[in-house]
């Protein structure tokens, strides 16, 4: 007998929670960037353990497209950092802040 | 709990929790580090931690897949930006323009996390139902199982997938083409002309400081505006 | 033949639509040539329409047209349609056929005007607007031909709108219409809620089911609607200064055909008057209170169109009298021998002037009688016809009118023929001091003088109330320039001419269609008796009754007519017999304007710098403040710092997983 679902959904709540924290808390873009991934991550733990609970292959299905939706981010993501901050001296998310009312 | 946990077997038992293990130390790691590429190899220790969990839940494929696109794909994507943007860029950690912010992460994120847990206890109201065929069939290696069900249920969205990569391919070319005549603004910088960025920057001093020369980097508006003819949004000077 | 009707009112809308559109391009006599010639076609319609009703039996005078279902709702089910029957046609023959002669007559007196298309397009419309008024087949059909005929009417008393006291003569006869509308728009309220219905044929089938408290608010407030029409106390005071109008449109519009609008609604709904007695003695008293003060107005006045307005409005109190005793016969009889004699009087007025050059006060003519020989002999002849001459029409009209009123009561007959004896007076008044006597004009307006025609001593009156200003400005330039210029008064062309002949035949032989004294005579009680027949008051008279109450009339006429003579033949100021309490018309429009007018603008000024500034600005302010300082604490919201708005999704998300939390432990 394996290990109990609710042991793998705290894992990814705790996994998600540091992930959020993460990405309220550290300035860096590159940085709160990854911590979105971690966010992601302890989604599709979630979906996969969902999956194997109710023996349902979906789980699984949403994760791949999850992972393929993610490296699309990441890619597009990282251009627009790369695009931004070729111009500016820090790697800090605060100094863009344009966007205010 | 713990006879819960006692209830699995030794070596199940045994593989979550070394993985759990890594999986935490590795999140708290992107978030604690200081430096950007300890928290990308950090990310790596993460995501091997989560492909073992998958292995352990009968998802060899999603396992071998996150090694090999998180892993070996998307963190060095994210080495390479840092790589190329600069391993000494850091955080303005000496200011923090929203001071409440810090703690009021925090808060919630401890909140969710209790609120998730005490969902994760079995209370679960939506009662769906398996729509997508067995995870388990006997006779058949998961990534027969996965493969037939994304090439037949979910083809559609398989294919529009392609769609959605070949756009994100297009649109980091063009986001990271460099327009013509900027070549090297960052390493030539022009001495008397308005320090670029100026009135955000002038906000904190306190970055360029820590930035140490490269703080006095940009060149003149004007010239520009006057090398290129297209000038993207990322070359104009914020008003 | 007779299903034709349906061109009568489309011929003169058709005029109307051809001249809106084209109108500028047909240029002066061509545009009003087309709309006469597009009045007479309908009247030639109107003509063979009657023609071939006559030729049915008695019984089968009457039937529906439906042109097309204008609107459905719930129950209420309006189509558009003509109820031909006699009295429908009587109007519409008489209508088309005084129009036709009025279009004719606007060609030559509108000659000189810039605005001459424009004045056709209006007159056109409304002749189809009137036609619809008396042709439709239900209560709806008539207020559109109403509020047609209303708001034409309006157009052209504003006609020349570059003179305040004409915009202002507009707007009053609007607002006195209005009230008189909302009455009207109340009465089809209630008849459809009673009825179930607005059709004539099955509204009046349905009356038995009603009772009579209903029937008499429904036949009160459709007389409120026709006193603001027909000008009727208390609504009357806009006909007066409607005469700010061209003359043509006075005739036509204030004289013969759409102040005659609430007669033709009264007699129509002669089976609810019927049902109602009470309120047929509202009717028949403000009538007769009308007629009497309408005549004692006119007595004191001195502008020749202001006589002849009081003039129409004490005789639209005969109306209203007869139709109040039930005699609607009498009533259309002296509608139609009075649009004859008054659109007569008019014209002659309108001839006068034209001569006298936009001169209005008779006190200012005298003498005209040699050079003016067919304007003053046709006059003569609305005078007489008016008074109550015999065998002139008024005689016998009127002679029905106050017959059928003894009848019903003494003190309506007396006050009835007393009137008789004042309007007899007042148009010898009138004639006498226009036609005979000494040529004042030449001393009152030293021709030639140029400017100095305002300010000369007479009463001539300032330029806001002569009703034609542009051929005024012609005149004054002329005089300015070539010196020397004296009035030559003169018969007007043909154009002119021949709608006074026509008119005064009309007016001479018109008692003919209702003869008293034998049976065989009485061919308009005969011919509309389906349609009024079972209404009829009949006062049972004797022959002998009738020659007395003939020979009474014609000795009223002409004591009247000498008393005129008496006190007019020579003379030009009586002030015994002219008081101010008389010229200024009781002074009931100078109350209505203290009571009224003074305090809703008190009114007015309280809400524009009270209620508008403060409460209403206010509030507008208020909401936009509250906005606006709302909207500054809240942008402070946008920090512009991704990492915020990121807080604010995880705060999102923490309220939702709390949702799903409590509905997991419940």
């Amino acid at each position: 007998m394996s290990v109990p679902a609710s042991y793998y959904l705290t894992l990814s709540a705790v996994l998600f929670s540091i992930g959020g924290i993460g990405l309220l808390v550290r300035r860096n873009v590159l940085v709160m960037f990854m911590c979105v991934e971690l966010m992601l991550n302890a989604a599709n733990l979630a979906f996969v353990t969902f999956a194997r609970q109710m023996n349902d292959v979906g789980g699984q299905v949403v994760v791949f497209f999850v992972l393929v939706v993610a490296a699309a981010e990441v890619v597009v993501g990282l251009g627009i950092i790369v695009a931004i901050f070729r111009r500016r001296v820090g790697a800090t998310a605060d100094d863009v802040h344009v966007l205010k009312g | 709990m713990g006879h819960l946990l006692l209830a699995a077997t030794v070596p199940d038992s045994l593989t979550f929790a070394v993985a759990a293990a890594i999986t935490v130390i590795g999140a708290l790691g992107v978030v604690l580090s200081r430096n950007p590429v300890h928290s990308a190899l950090m990310l790596i220790m993460t995501l091997f931690g989560v492909a073992v969990l998958f292995v352990e839940e009968d998802a060899q494929f999603l396992a071998a897949v996150q090694v090999i696109v998180y892993a070996g794909a998307i963190v060095v994507l994210f080495l390479f930006v840092i790589m190329l943007l600069g391993v000494d860029r850091q955080e303005a950690l000496r200011s923090e323009p929203m001071p409440a912010q810090r703690w009021l992460a925090l808060g919630l994120g401890v909140l969710a996390l209790a609120e998730v847990i005490l969902l994760a206890k079995g209370h679960w109201p939506t009662g769906a139902h398996a729509v997508a065929g067995r995870a388990r069939v006997a006779g058949h290696s998961n990534t027969y199982v996965l493969g037939r069900a994304l090439f037949t249920t979910y083809l559609l969205p398989f294919e529009i997938t392609s769609a959605l990569l070949v756009i994100a391919v297009i649109g980091a070319a063009v986001l990271a083409r460099r327009p013509r005549g900027q070549e090297s603004e960052l390493d030539e910088p022009t001495a008397g002309g308005p320090a670029f960025g100026g009135e955000n920057l002038g906000s904190n001093p306190s970055d360029r400081a820590l930035d140490g020369p490269d703080g006095e980097g940009g060149e003149p508006v004007g010239d520009v505006l006057d090398e290129a003819e297209g000038v993207t949004v990322v070359g104009r000077p914020e008003q | 033949m007779i299903h034709a009707v349906f061109l009568i009112p489309l011929l003169p809308l058709v005029g109307f639509a051809v001249l809106a559109a084209f109108g500028r391009k047909l240029g002066n006599p061509l545009a009003g040539w087309i709309a006469t010639g597009a009045v007479a076609a309908s009247f030639i319609v109107t003509a063979i329409v009657f023609a071939g009703l006559f030729q049915l039996a008695p019984g089968h005078r009457s039937f529906t047209q439906t042109w097309w279902n204008w609107f459905s709702v719930d129950r209420l089910h309006v189509t558009a349609g003509a109820l031909v029957d006699p009295l429908s046609m009587t109007m519409a023959a008489f209508v088309t056929g005084v129009s036709t002669l009025i279009h004719l007559y606007s060609i030559g007196y509108m000659e000189h005007d810039p605005q001459f298309p424009k004045f056709f397009v209006y007159l056109n419309l409304f002749v189809a607007s009137m036609l619809l008024l008396v042709l439709g087949s239900n209560l709806v059909m008539t207020f559109l031909g109403w509020e047609g005929v209303g708001v034409c009417s309006y157009f052209l008393i504003a006609f020349w709108f570059d003179r305040p006291s004409a915009a202002s003569a507009g707007k009053k006869a609007m607002i006195f219409n209005r009230i008189g509308d909302a009455g009207f728009l109340l009465a089809m309220f209630l008849t459809f809620e009673r009825t179930g219905s607005l059709q004539y044929v099955t509204v009046f089938h349905r009356l038995g089911h009603v009772g009579v408290p209903s029937l008499t608010a429904i036949a009160l407030l459709l007389f409120l609607g026709a006193a603001g029409k027909s000008a009727q106390l208390p609504l009357y005071p806009w006909l007066a200064d409607a005469m700010e109008g061209p003359t043509p449109v006075s005739a036509l519009i204030h004289a013969a055909t759409m102040v005659t609008a609430g007669v033709y609604l009264m007699t129509r709904i002669n089976p609810i008057l019927h049902r109602a007695p009470d309120a047929a003695h509202v009717v028949a008293i403000i009538g007769v209170l009308t007629a009497f003060l309408g005549a004692t107005i006119a007595c004191a006045q001195t502008d020749i169109k202001k006589i002849l307005a009081y003039s129409t409005i004490s005789q639209l109190g005969y109306m209203f009298l007869a139709v109040g005793v039930g005699a609607y016969v009498a009533a259309i009889f002296l509608m139609l021998t009075h649009a004859f004699y008054k659109a007569l009087l008019f014209l002659g007025a309108g001839s006068v002037i034209h001569a006298m050059n936009d001169e209005q006060n008779t006190k200012t003519m005298g003498g005209l009688r040699k050079l003016m020989p067919i304007t003053a002999v046709t006059f003569l002849i609305a005078w007489f016809s008016i008074g109550g001459v015999p065998p002139f029409s008024g005689f016998w009209s009127k002679g029905e009118v106050l017959l059928n009123a003894y009848g019903y009561s003494t003190w309506l007959y007396a006050l009835g023929a007393l009137t008789a004896l004042l309007t007899a007076y007042y148009l010898g008044r009138c004639y006498l001091l226009t036609f005979s006597g000494q040529a004042r004009w030449v001393e009152a307006r030293p021709a030639g003088d140029g400017h100095g025609v305002v300010g000369s001593a007479p009463p001539v009156e300032s330029d806001t109330s002569n009703p034609n200003t542009p051929t005024e400005r012609v005149v004054a330039h002329h005089g300015g320039a070539g010196g020397q210029e004296p009035l030559h008064p003169h018969d007007p062309s043909w154009v002119m001419s021949l709608p006074l002949v026509v008119l005064a035949v009309a007016s001479v032989f018109g008692g003919l269609i209702d003869l008293p004294f034998h049976p065989n005579f009485v061919f308009l009680e005969r011919w509309l008796s389906p349609v009024v027949g079972a209404s009829l008051f009949n006062g049972h008279f004797s022959v002998a009754t009738e020659w007395t109450f003939a020979l009474v009339d014609a000795a009223i006429a002409l004591i009247g007519v000498g008393l005129a003579f008496a006190l007019w033949r020579g003379a030009v100021d009586r002030p015994a017999v002219e008081p101010t309490f008389l010229q200024r018309a009781w002074y009931i429009d100078w109350g209505y304007d203290r009571l009224l007018a003074r305090t809703s603008t008190l009114f007015a000024g309280f809400l524009a710098t009270v209620v508008e500034s403060k409460v209403i600005d206010g509030a507008v302010n208020g909401v936009g403040t509250l906005f606006r300082s709302g909207g500054g604490v809240l942008r402070r919201v946008q920090t512009g710092y991704v990492r915020n708005y990121a807080l604010g999704v995880m705060a999102g998300l923490v309220v939702l997983l709390a949702y799903l939390v409590s509905r997991a432990f419940t």
